[in-house]
């Protein structure tokens, strides 16, 4: 049994991050994720990396894109508004084809909104979220330890792809405590990077670019990307629970789900045949796995902290099999378990 | 007989696409031969800015990176601190540096980065068209500023040499000139001190090259030149504005 530490989301993200080699990394200050930049900040010298407070969130992003084009496993984190910031910088990253973790630990929106726990950028980091027809493979965390794992298998997803991968948090996992197993980074098998910028010694010059102009390239360039896009399919990740004799599917990532485990343990102590089906990768979204459950449970019942973003994934998965409904709590809080249970008795 | 005169080997031989009477070519070239001399080209990458600078990537014989608008100084930040005994340097154009990417060379220069910034100030955005850049001289028209650039409703030019070697972390800040063959010579030294310089981890390296845009500026390439000696130099003035010596090197 690995040793059990008992640690704040944020931190324990960092502490995966650098278990997984990652070295430098680049950040602006931003509530409520500040513990993961002071994290590194203390122990990255330790680690023999590298840590910058950079000026802006543009300029962190950037940062990441100079290091990861040299071959380093380098990551950043923010909030919703300097996540927003980023965008041009993840879509470059995208074009170029670099690998990178970028770490959306969310607050409430529009605008400077408020720094509580909330699921508004659903549709930002699963959409791409900045200029041009990419994607990232998005990592959603529930608990500390996700927060920590999923950080580990982040730089690795990353690097088999060569593609900017996000981690959606909130403001709720961020800051919580809980207990986590001290697990040990094992690396996926990886090819060998030999795109990267060393200095062309023995081998022609390599190039790192996003802008193609020619006749005909540029089409080339987003084939292969889609391509690439189709083949993350197979990273799929999600936890079903008590689905066995459901009559209904409660559909929740991140804090949401925590909430939805509560209220379908309340709607099973009054005799509700309620089960949960939680996505961890929000892209590529579990379709599959949605259909399949489709073919026997006809409610579905989607519960995010925002107005409807995940929903529209999950009326997509079960196409016309299933009803589906929705319950929303806008960003502000995160809803209790009682308001959950009200809404699954409603619909059940 | 003796060879005198040639392609310097981190150029590659390709024509290079530039308007006639463009001085980007003699930057190449400069920032090439600086390359050579110090045999750098096997260790050295290059980070494009976004306008006509974009291309290097075309032309240098050497492992390259293009930067989104303005950012090319945090792309070499993160870059040259993952890999901190090569050569870096970032190759930008006025619009890109001086105005959507202020910040970034702003806080690159004060923290230090021990990589070099050439820096090629035309007064005008090439790429795009011709439009007003923040070295837009006052008076200059521009397809942004028709009625000639105004500084109640533009500002004045900025002069970034002069503002960079304000900054502690700056190791060497200098404007040079193409125009002449006297002023290329000393330009080929400047750019020639700012890669030395680098390698001996002096700190944040900034070269200004005054160029003409002969096609943007709607003037024939001697007259452009005439321009650079009659409208630029006296508002850019030429000069070394910052030196950092071995012996006060914090």
């Amino acid at each position: 049994m690995e040793k059990r530490l008992f640690m704040k989301g944020n931190e324990a993200l960092a502490y995966g991050a650098i278990k997984a080699g990652c070295r430098y990394y680049f950040g602006y200050p931003i509530t409520p994720q500040n513990e993961i930049p002071e994290y590194f900040s203390r122990h990255m010298s330790q680690a023999e990396g590298c840590f910058i407070q950079a000026e802006s969130e543009v300029a962190s992003i950037n940062m990441i894109l100079g290091a990861s084009a040299g071959g380093a496993r380098a990551m950043t984190s923010s909030s919703s508004p300097g996540v927003s910031l980023m965008q041009e910088g993840i879509s470059s990253l995208a074009g170029s084809e670099l690998p990178a973790v970028i770490v959306n630990v969310t607050r409430s929106g529009p605008g400077l909104g408020g720094i509580s726990a909330s699921q508004g950028d659903y549709f930002q980091a699963t959409r791409g979220g900045g200029h041009g027809d990419y994607r990232t493979i998005v990592l959603a965390p529930h608990s500390v330890q996700e927060m920590h794992d999923l950080a580990m298998l982040a730089f690795d997803l990353a690097d088999l792809y060569r593609n900017p991968l996000v981690i959606l948090a909130d403001a709720v996992l961020g800051q919580m405590h809980e207990t986590l197993e001290d697990r040990p980074y094992r690396a996926l098998e990886l090819p060998p990077k030999n795109w990267t910028l060393t200095g062309a010694s023995g081998r022609k010059p390599n190039l790192i670019k996003s802008l193609y102009l020619k006749e005909g390239e540029m089409e080339k360039h987003n084939w292969k990307l889609f391509e690439k896009y189709r083949s993350m399919k197979k990273e799929v990740r999600y936890e079903i629970s008590r689905a066995e004799d459901a009559r209904m599917i409660v559909a929740a990532f991140g804090t949401s789900a925590r909430v939805a485990k509560t209220a379908i343990q309340m709607a099973r102590a009054q005799g509700l045949k309620v089960g949960l089906f939680r996505p961890i990768t929000l892209y590529p979204f579990p379709e599959q796995a949605l259909l399949d459950l489709s073919q026997r449970v006809k409610k579905f019942i989607s519960v995010e902290m925002n107005t409807g973003q995940m929903v529209e994934d999950v009326k997509l998965s079960v196409a016309r099999d299933a009803d589906v409904y929705f319950h929303g709590h806008p960003p502000g809080s995160p809803p209790d378990p009682e308001e959950v249970f009200e809404a699954i008795k409603k619909v059940y | 007989m003796k060879q005198v005169f040639k392609r310097p080997a981190s150029l590659k031989d390709i024509p290079f696409h530039f308007c006639p009477g463009c001085h980007h070519g003699t930057i190449h070239r400069l920032v090439a031969e600086a390359i050579d001399q110090y045999h750098l080209r096997e260790r050295t990458i290059g980070i494009a800015g976004v306008g006509c600078a974009v291309f290097v990537y075309e032309y240098f014989d050497i492992d390259t990176a293009e930067a989104p608008h303005g950012r090319a100084p945090a792309v070499a930040t993160g870059l040259k601190r993952a890999l901190s005994d090569r050569i870096v340097f970032t190759y930008q154009g006025d619009g890109d540096l001086a105005s959507i990417g202020m910040s970034e060379i702003v806080h690159t220069a004060n923290r230090g980065e021990n990589i070099t910034v050439i820096f090629v100030n035309n007064t005008v955005y090439g790429m795009t068209g011709g439009q007003m850049a923040p070295t837009t001289l006052l008076g200059q028209q521009t397809t942004t500023s028709p009625y000639g650039r105004d500084f109640n409703q533009d500002g004045y030019p900025i002069r970034m040499a002069e503002m960079l070697a304000t900054l502690e972390g700056t190791a060497f800040s200098a404007r040079v000139a193409l125009n002449t063959p006297a002023n290329v010579m000393k330009a080929k030294k400047a750019v020639r001190q700012a890669f030395e310089m680098q390698m001996n981890d002096m700190g944040f390296t900034f070269v200004e090259l005054l160029s003409a845009c002969p096609t943007n500026w709607g003037l024939n390439p001697i007259k452009a030149n005439e321009r650079v000696e009659k409208e630029l130099i006296p508002y850019f003035p030429l000069g070394v504005f910052k030196e950092r010596k071995g012996s006060d090197h914090f």
